[in-house]
């Protein structure tokens, strides 16, 4: 992808417009107002514009969300297909666990089978990057990488001490 | 009695706007030509003319006159003025020369003397931004590679119009040479003393002025606005360019709270100043300034349209990005008005108010339809234009 070129609009707000890989132009009109305008432009002439697309602070959001999010569940994805010998999983810490209102250091989840718990996911949030004084409850969903068998030890782990 | 008339005279003069509005929004095009139709039909001459609420309106236009150019003033900081003036330079003298030229020279046929011509020289320079933005919006331009250049040119021509209403003020006040140049010195002093101070203490007075309550923060605006136009009136400047100094000092939260807060506020007086402008000229003066305005509008396209046209071809711009340029910026508009304005408050020249009415009215209707349709004409593949 080329430069994203950028440019002020006295009075209107900011154009930004940048050409892809493949040649086609796109412009993008941010206004004062929250309006943003989509513009595409012809491959032949950077001066003919073949379709406009006008969103409004709420669809540019939604637009934003869907272009975005979908690209990180994507390399997520692939990270679990690509790189061999290690897996990304989540696993449920029950309100029976052991572990139930201690911290992660508890676990030694790390010394013992080699996983990192990389977030907790706690009523619809997420925490990224815990440290080890990281309280847990019943009802976490841990996010953890390493290795397959290391994530199934830690499963039986966080089950019974 | 004398209080219920005024009020049934005002009333039925907002009522009329209100129409004029309406109308406008229904086909699409700036209710500027219409108010000044307005204006013209219950003006001076007219079908009914005003009685007593002749004086309110005109206090009313005067304040429309500063809130139209503090509103301008507001969309710039110093530096970006200051920044555009470099990078455009070239193309704003050009701009500048095509189209200062007509009017100017079609004042000095008509047989006018030199101050009203430089006047109707202003009038056929100036570009409408208010019809212009609007336009490109509503064709879906505003993307378009040409429409930064379209909109520097515009801040460029404002501007210029900040350093010409001065100039133009101290050169219909008159006098000896010795005169005019002191006057001269004292516009270009303040000028320079208004614009340093906004410079440097713009972001001290913008914070000192804003404030939560809204309330407090349109009183605290319109007030550092009013003495701001006040004083550089008093000092023979022209209050309109106190009035865009003063915009140009506010920046960040204070500006834009401004903004959303003055633009209802500014299109209810905006429209008494065009309305006013058309109470001025007497509808019967019309026909006679019919030929030479129409003569100047038909040149003021074109030379618009050169400007338009040169300005893309030298930013790399192809064919339609060209066309666009050129036509876009055909529009006249609030700004003729307002040096048109000036004028014919001095007197000068009996025959300008006529020609600026019926050159603006011509030129804001048929500039949107000519962008409109020369884009069209444009995109059939082996187009005439």
């Amino acid at each position: 992808m080329g430069i994203v070129s950028e440019t002020r609009l006295p009075g209107i707000g900011v154009r930004y417009e940048f050409v892809t890989e493949a040649g086609a132009r796109v412009g993008i009109v941010h206004h004062r107002s929250g309006m943003r305008e989509l513009v595409l432009f012809e491959r032949d002439d950077p001066d003919t514009s073949h379709d406009l697309v006008r969103l409004s602070a709420e669809e540019t959001r939604t637009l934003a969300e869907l272009l975005g999010v979908s690209q990180v569940a994507k390399d997520l994805a692939e990270l679990e297909q690509d790189v061999e010998g290690l897996a990304v999983d989540r696993l449920p810490l029950s309100g029976a666990s052991p572990f139930d209102g201690r911290t992660i250091g508890d676990t030694g989840a790390r010394t013992r089978t080699g996983v990192s718990i990389v977030a907790v996911l706690r009523a619809g949030s997420a925490h990224p990057a815990p440290g080890p004084d990281f309280g847990l409850r019943g009802g976490d969903v841990l996010v953890v990488v390493g290795t397959p068998r290391g994530i199934e030890e830690l499963a039986i782990l966080l089950r019974s001490d | 009695m004398q209080n219920s008339l005024f009020l049934i005279e005002l009333g039925g003069v907002v009522l009329l706007l209100a129409i004029l509005a309406r109308l406008a929004l229904r086909f699409g095009f700036s209710p500027i030509p219409l108010y000044l139709l307005g204006g013209l039909a219950f003006g001076q001459g007219g079908v009914i003319p005003l009685v007593t609420a002749d004086e309110f309106i005109e206090a009313g236009a005067e304040i429309g006159l500063i809130l139209l150019l503090f509103s301008l003033g507001l969309e710039y900081s110093a530096s970006e003025l200051v920044g555009s003036l470099r990078s455009t330079a070239v193309i704003g003298g050009l701009d500048l020369l095509l189209n200062f030229t007509p009017g100017f020279v079609g004042g000095l046929m008509l047989g006018w003397d030199v101050v009203p011509s430089v006047f109707l020289g202003g009038i056929t320079y100036i570009s409408s931004s208010g019809v212009i933005a609007r336009t490109l919006d509503d064709l879906g331009w505003m993307g378009n590679r040409e429409t930064p250049l379209v909109l520097a040119i515009l801040v460029i021509e404002d501007l210029a119009m900040a350093a010409f209403l001065p100039l133009g003020t101290v050169l219909l006040v008159g006098g000896g040479t010795w005169r005019v140049a002191v006057s001269v010195g004292v516009a270009t002093a303040v000028v320079v003393l208004v614009l340093a101070v906004a410079a440097r203490y713009g972001r001290a007075i913008s914070r000192a002025v804003f404030s939560r309550s809204d309330e407090a923060l349109l009183f605290g605006i319109l007030a550092v606005l009013l003495l701001t136009a006040g004083a550089t009136e008093a000092l023979n400047v022209s209050a309109a360019v106190g009035a865009f100094l003063a915009g140009i000092a506010f920046s960040g939260p204070a500006a834009d709270r401004a903004r959303s807060l003055l633009v209802p506020l500014r299109s209810v007086f905006a429209g008494a100043f065009f309305l006013f402008f058309g109470f001025e000229v007497d509808p019967g003066t019309l026909p006679r300034a019919l030929p030479s305005a129409a003569a100047l509008a038909v040149v003021g396209a074109a030379t618009k349209y050169a400007t338009g046209w040169l300005a893309a071809r030298r930013a790399g711009l192809r064919r339609r990005g060209r066309i666009r340029a050129g036509v876009g910026l055909i529009a006249r508009g609030e700004f003729s008005i307002v040096i048109a304005g000036i004028a014919v408050a001095s007197g000068a020249e009996p025959e300008i108010g006529p020609i600026a009415a019926a050159y603006v009215l011509l030129l804001a209707v048929c500039g949107p339809l000519l962008a409109r349709v020369a884009d069209r004409l444009a995109a059939a593949p082996a187009g005439p234009v």
